[in-house]
C-alpha cells in the first residue's frame, strides 16, 4: 500500500527535525577536532606534532577509562617499547637522582632546545623525608626501596622490583594504561642516565629516600 | 606616569584607618635579567601622609618592600570629612600624591 | 618556691593549651594567603579598567561604554558570571576577552588580531588585563549562571569537555591529569577538581587574579596560556576556540559558585 505524503508537511517535519536534532558525539568530535587543530601555534620547541595522539593517548582520552581489555592490551604494548640498560646497571647516583627529582624543567615553550630535562617527580610525589614541598597527585615514594625488601639491589632476589621499577620509570603506561604519570624514557624526557640516577634515588639502601 | 595610589579612610574609634595600595614596581637593584645583567633598583625612598595638611606620617622604604605596596595606618583624631594625602618619592626622583576623604 | 609563686606558675600553666594544635604546611600557607588577601593589588588595575571602560581611545576615538557583553550595551553589572554565552551578532560563543577584543575592535578601531598577537604584559594586553580585572570586579560576590539555551553554547561545552580530557605532547597531559581528581596538589598547590563544581572562589570562579609570585594581574586566557605551556603543549592562541570552549566547560561546571575574582594568588 502506497501512503500519500503531503510535501510540505514532509519538508517542514525535516526543517523541524535539523533544527531540534542535537549533534551526534561522533558530529561533536568531529566539532572538537576542528577547534584543536586550528587554535593552537607552534612556539619555541614545542611544534604542532605534540597535539598528534597515538593510540593510547587517544584510548585515555576519554571521561571514563577504557575497557579492562583495551587496558590490558594497551599495556601490554607499552611494555614491549621498555628500553633496558644495554650493560644491565640498573643503578646509578642517588645524589644526581635527588637534584633531578626537584629539578621541573625541560620541553615547554620557553624551554631552550638541546637543554637536559628534569624528572618533575616532587611536583607529584613524596620522596625524602626533609624535601615538605611535594605533590600528591601521585603516591608516596619515600621508604621506596625498604618497604619492597630491596637491601641489595645487585642481589638475584631484587631484580624483579628492580627491573619493575626501571620499567615504571622508562613507561609507566606499560603498568598501569592510563597512568597520569609521563613515559620519561619512552618519550625521550630523560636519558638512560637520569633515569639510573632516579633507580638510585629510589631503591640504594643509602640513598636518604631509604635510609633516613 | 605612575598609576594613581588606591587610598580608603574609614572612621574608626577616635580616629581613622588608612589603607594605602601604591602601584610601583619596587625593584630592588639585586635581581638579574635573563641574560644576566642586573635590573636597576627603582623604588620608593620616602613615604609620607598628611591630614588636612599636615603631616602625620614619615617613613623611609628600602628594598624589603614589596611591590604594588599596601599599607595600613591609623591616624588619631581624624573625621569623617577630613582630608588624608599620601605621598611618595622613588629613587628616581619621581614623586607621586594622591588624596582621599575619610568616610 | 614560695606558695606565691607556685600559685603563678599553675595559673600560667593552665592558661596556656597544653599542646598546641599541629599545624600542617598548607595551614600556614592558608594563614599567609589569607593576610595577603586585604589590599589585593588587583584593586590598582580594577580602578585603571573602569577608567579605559569610559575613555576615548584607539583609532576610532570612542569608549567602550556601549559594548555589549552579554546583559545589553554597556550593562557591566553581572555580566562576567554569564560569559562565556553566544553572542548574536558576531554568531559565536565568546569569553569575556574575546568579547572585549571584539568590541576594542568595531567600537574603537582597535585590530583584534594584532592585539591577540601580542605578548601578555605587552602594550595592549596590558590595558585588557586592567578591563578584565574592572567587569570581574563588577560581579564579586555573584553566582555563576552561564546559559546552555542556545545550541553553540551547548556545542562549546560539549568541545570544551572533551578538550579537557585530551591527552597530548611528550607528557601525555590533559587539564584533567591535575583537575580531574578531588583532594589533590602539585608542590604545595592545591589543585580544584574541575571535572565537579569546585565550590564558592575555587576554580574559575577565583580568576582573574593578581599573582603575588610575579605581581602580575592574570586574565583566564593568561591562565590557560601557562597551563598549557606546563602541559608540554604547543601555543593556544589567545581567546582561541579552544579557550573559549574550556572556559564554557569550567564555567557550566562551576553554576552557581560564588565569584571572587578578581582574587589573590601565590
Amino acid at each position: 500500500m502506497t501512503m500519500k505524503i503531503n510535501p510540505l508537511a514532509a519538508v517542514a517535519a525535516l526543517l523541524a527535525g535539523c533544527a531540534t536534532a542535537p549533534p551526534s558525539p561522533q558530529e561533536l568530535d568531529r566539532f572538537t577536532q576542528g577547534i584543536m587543530s586550528s587554535s593552537f601555534r607552534e612556539q619555541g620547541i614545542a611544534k604542532l606534532d605534540r597535539l598528534a595522539q597515538d593510540e593510547l593517548q587517544q584510548a585515555c582520552s576519554g571521561e571514563k577509562p577504557p575497557s579492562e581489555d583495551v587496558a590490558k592490551r594497551l599495556e601490554a604494548a607499552q611494555l614491549v617499547t621498555v628500553k633496558w640498560p644495554s650493560d644491565g646497571v640498573y643503578l646509578g647516583d642517588w645524589r644526581e637522582g635527588e637534584k633531578l627529582a626537584q629539578n621541573g624543567r625541560g620541553m615547554t615553550w620557553t624551554d631552550p632546545a638541546g637543554v637536559p630535562s628534569g624528572g618533575n617527580c616532587y611536583n607529584c610525589h613524596q620522596i625524602s623525608k626533609t624535601e615538605i614541598s611535594y605533590g600528591t597527585i601521585g603516591p608516596s615514594l619515600y621508604h621506596y626501596g625498604k618497604l619492597r625488601g630491596v637491601t641489595d639491589p645487585a642481589a638475584p632476589a631484587s631484580s624483579e622490583m628492580v627491573r619493575y621499577t626501571w620499567g615504571k620509570l622508562w613507561n609507566a603506561k606499560a603498568t598501569n594504561a592510563c597512568s597520569n604519570m609521563p613515559r620519561f624514557g619512552h618519550a625521550g624526557v630523560l636519558t638512560p642516565a637520569q633515569i639510573r640516577d632516579l633507580m638510585a634515588l629510589l631503591l640504594d639502601p643509602t640513598s636518604p629516600v631509604n635510609a633516613q | 606616569m605612575s598609576d594613581p595610589m588606591r587610598i580608603r579612610a574609614q572612621t574608626q574609634g577616635g580616629g581613622a584607618v588608612v589603607r594605602v595600595l601604591m602601584s610601583h614596581e619596587m625593584e630592588t637593584g639585586l635581581r638579574k635579567d635573563a641574560a644576566g645583567k642586573t635590573i636597576p633598583a627603582w623604588h620608593i625612598t620616602e613615604v609620607s601622609a598628611a591630614l588636612n595638611g599636615k603631616t602625620v606620617l614619615t617613613a623611609q622604604w628600602g628594598t624589603a618592600i614589596a611591590k604594588n605596596p599596601f599599607t595600613e595606618f591609623v591616624v588619631k583624631g581624624a573625621k569623617a570629612g577630613d582630608k588624608i594625602s599620601v605621598s611618595w618619592v622613588d629613587n628616581h626622583g619621581d614623586r607621586r600624591t594622591d588624596e582621599a576623604t575619610v568616610a | 618556691m614560695t606558695r606565691h609563686a607556685l600559685g603563678v606558675m599553675l595559673a600560667a600553666a593552665l592558661l596556656v593549651p597544653a599542646v598546641a594544635p599541629a599545624q600542617t604546611s598548607a595551614d600556614g600557607i592558608a594563614q599567609y594567603r589569607a593576610l595577603l588577601a586585604d589590599g589585593n593589588p588587583a584593586e590598582l588595575w580594577e580602578a585603571k579598567g573602569e577608567l579605559l571602560w569610559k575613555q576615548k581611545r584607539g583609532p576610532k576615538n570612542a569608549s567602550l561604554e556601549a559594548c555589549d557583553l552579554g546583559k545589553g550595551a554597556g550593562v557591566v553589572k553581572g555580566a562576567f558570571v554569564e560569559l562565556p554565552r553566544y553572542f548574536a551578532d558576531t554568531k559565536r560563543v565568546q569569553d569575556l576577552e574575546s568579547r572585549l577584543l571584539s568590541c576594542m575592535a568595531q567600537a574603537q578601531g582597535f585590530n583584534a588580531a594584532e592585539i591577540a598577537a601580542t605578548s601578555f604584559g605587552r602594550g595592549e594586553q596590558v590595558n585588557l588585563e586592567a578591563l578584565v580585572a574592572y567587569v570581574a570586579a563588577e560581579s564579586r560576590g555573584m553566582k555563576f549562571n552561564l546559559s546552555q539555551a542556545h545550541p553553540e553554547e551547548r556545542k562549546m561545552f560539549e568541545a570544551g569537555k572533551r578538550i579537557f580530557y585530551f591527552r597530548g605532547g611528550p607528557y601525555d597531559f590533559s587539564c584533567a591529569s591535575c583537575h580531574g581528581e578531588a583532594g589533590k596538589r602539585i608542590r604545595l598547590q592545591d589543585l580544584p577538581d574541575l571535572t565537579k563544581n569546585p565550590g564558592d572562589g575555587v576554580g574559575f570562579a577565583a580568576w582573574p587574579a593578581y599573582r603575588v609570585s610575579s605581581g602580575e594581574l592574570w586574565g583566564m586566557q593568561r591562565r590557560l596560556n601557562d597551563c598549557y605551556r606546563q602541559q608540554r603543549f604547543p601555543f593556544p592562541g589567545y581567546a582561541s576556540d579552544a579557550t573559549i570552549a574550556l572556559g564554557t566547560f569550567m564555567g557550566v561546571q562551576g553554576q552557581g559558585a560564588v565569584s571572587i575574582a578578581p582574587s589573590i594568588k601565590r
